[in-house]
């Protein structure tokens, strides 16, 4: 889908950093809700990092602090790069598992942008979404370390004594 | 600069209650509560102009979660008590939800005569093909040879096709969507509420816990190849070759909406009750 100006650009943008720290939010709602607190502490804290992304936009672009709905793109899925498959979830997954799920979006959202920024778009939007993708990847760096500091989830972490499921 | 946003009234957030969904980490109808927070968003409507009507089951569950008037009604029960809500309150948007449980089975009766009423309602069925709320039993959508410890052998029944029925029933406008794509949903939805008359949208919804292997349907589901007929003998013919994962509207009917009856009643509750009278 083309992008005709940084106007435009910017608005993709801060849609996605929306839409990515709603996402988060209600991960952190879910899990919470299912007593897995130290991942829901995770999430929360990865929503509230989006949200700081998008008020940064706002702030960069002039515009007002409570925008109105966003308008509806036609992203090349079904929601934007940068958030997470709604179904992502299991009620005992590990910090572990949710940074490895932070780890994918980072990865789409550089994919997102570096792709404007090798398009056919405006210099000063291919210049902006440069720059959009080396922050991605500084998230994206970021993130790896993150996951070098958590425990990795051992065989059989989803296995539970008293599963809801009756199997067939 | 100015911001390319035009004002919106309210936030999709400003439609949630402060509670917290008690649905299972990853469930489809999470999403369809985005979807409907952000139609009511974007159709600058206000809290107190929406009711949102349902049955029992998981999928029932949503009016608790937005902060409109809400109904949880009883299993099965949610059609009729949406009906005479919107003729009574013709003012206010009414939205119902089920689970194919709730609208098939129970209420299986009630959705036949709702399509063919016609009211001015937005009926939103998360399909699952199982009863999630009571553990996994088999519902009517549920195929035939899916085993489990509660149906050992499958039912060996054939589905029923919410679809085809509801065509056949006179639904007015008849949709799928999709959970994981809740932007998707959330037009549905917008449209559904500004086209008048029965709105019968199937929303297919996974139940991570009991359906698991629903997590395949994101590969599976695809936009619907043609564009929506207003034929229903040609909708006919597609929906009962559909796939079951077209996306999209599939039948957008003209017939006007049921509002009521035509003249008010002249007998006035008293004189009705000398007529009961012994
Ligand atoms: C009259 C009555 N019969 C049976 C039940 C038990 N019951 C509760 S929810 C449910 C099925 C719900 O299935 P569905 O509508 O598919 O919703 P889901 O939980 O899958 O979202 C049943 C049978 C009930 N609550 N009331
Ligand atoms: S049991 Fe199934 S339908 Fe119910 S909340 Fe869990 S995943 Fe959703």
């Amino acid at each position: 889908m083309p992008v005709p100006s940084l106007e435009d650009f910017m608005s993709r943008a801060y849609t996605m950093e929306l839409e990515a720290t709603e996402r988060y939010a209600q991960f952190a709602e879910q899990l919470d809700t299912h007593n897995n607190r130290e991942v829901a502490q995770l999430f929360r804290k990865l929503s509230e990092i989006e949200a700081l992304h998008a008020k940064r936009i706002l702030e960069e672009m002039g515009w007002p602090s409570v925008p109105a709905l966003p308008p509806a793109f036609a992203w090349s899925g079904a929601e934007a790069p940068e958030t997470a498959p709604f179904d992502s979830l299991h009620y005992l997954m590990q910090p572990y598992h949710a940074l490895e799920i932070a780890l994918r979006c980072e990865l789409e959202a550089v994919k997102y942008f570096d792709d404007i920024a090798a398009g056919a778009a405006p210099q000063r939007v291919r210049a902006a979404a440069k720059e959009m993708a080396d922050e991605e990847r500084e998230h994206v760096a970021l993130i790896k370390q993150w996951m070098k500091k958590v425990p990795r989830p051992a065989a059989g972490w989803d296995e539970d004594p008293d599963p809801p499921r009756i199997a067939g | 600069m100015n911001a390319p946003f035009a004002a919106a009234a309210l936030q999709p957030k400003d439609f949630k209650s402060g509670y917290k969904p008690v649905w299972c980490p990853g469930c489809g109808d999470y999403s369809v509560l985005t979807g409907v927070t952000k139609a009511l968003a974007m159709l600058e409507l206000r809290p107190e102009n929406v009711a949102v009507v349902s049955g029992i089951g998981c999928s029932s569950r949503i009016p608790a979660y937005t902060n409109c008037y809400g109904f949880h009604g009883v299993h099965g029960r949610a059609l009729p008590a949406a009906t005479g809500l919107k003729v009574a309150r013709p003012e206010l948007t009414v939205l119902v939800a089920s689970g194919d449980g709730d609208g098939y089975s129970i209420g299986g009766n009630h959705f036949l005569h709702a399509c063919r009423r016609n009211v001015d309602l937005t009926y939103i069925v998360m399909d699952n093909h199982v009863y999630g709320m009571t553990k996994g039993q088999p519902s009517p959508t549920t195929e035939p040879d899916w085993r489990s410890k509660l149906a050992p052998g499958g039912t060996g029944l054939r589905e029923f096709h919410p679809l085809v029925i509801a065509l056949a029933s006179g639904a007015n406008f008849i949709a799928r969507g999709f959970s994981g794509d809740p932007n998707g949903l959330a037009a549905l939805i917008a449209e559904a509420v500004r086209h008048p008359g029965f709105y019968f949208l199937e929303v297919l919804s996974p139940c991570v816990t009991f359906r698991p292997e629903q997590r395949g349907w994101k590969e599976a589901v695809h936009p619907a190849p043609v564009a929506p007929t207003d034929d229903p003998g040609r909708a006919a013919r597609r929906l009962m070759t559909d796939d079951g994962f077209n996306i999209g509207v599939l039948y957008k009917g003209s017939r006007a909406p049921f509002t009521g009856m035509a003249a008010a009643p002249t007998d006035s509750p008293e004189d009705l009750e000398c007529l009961f009278r012994l």
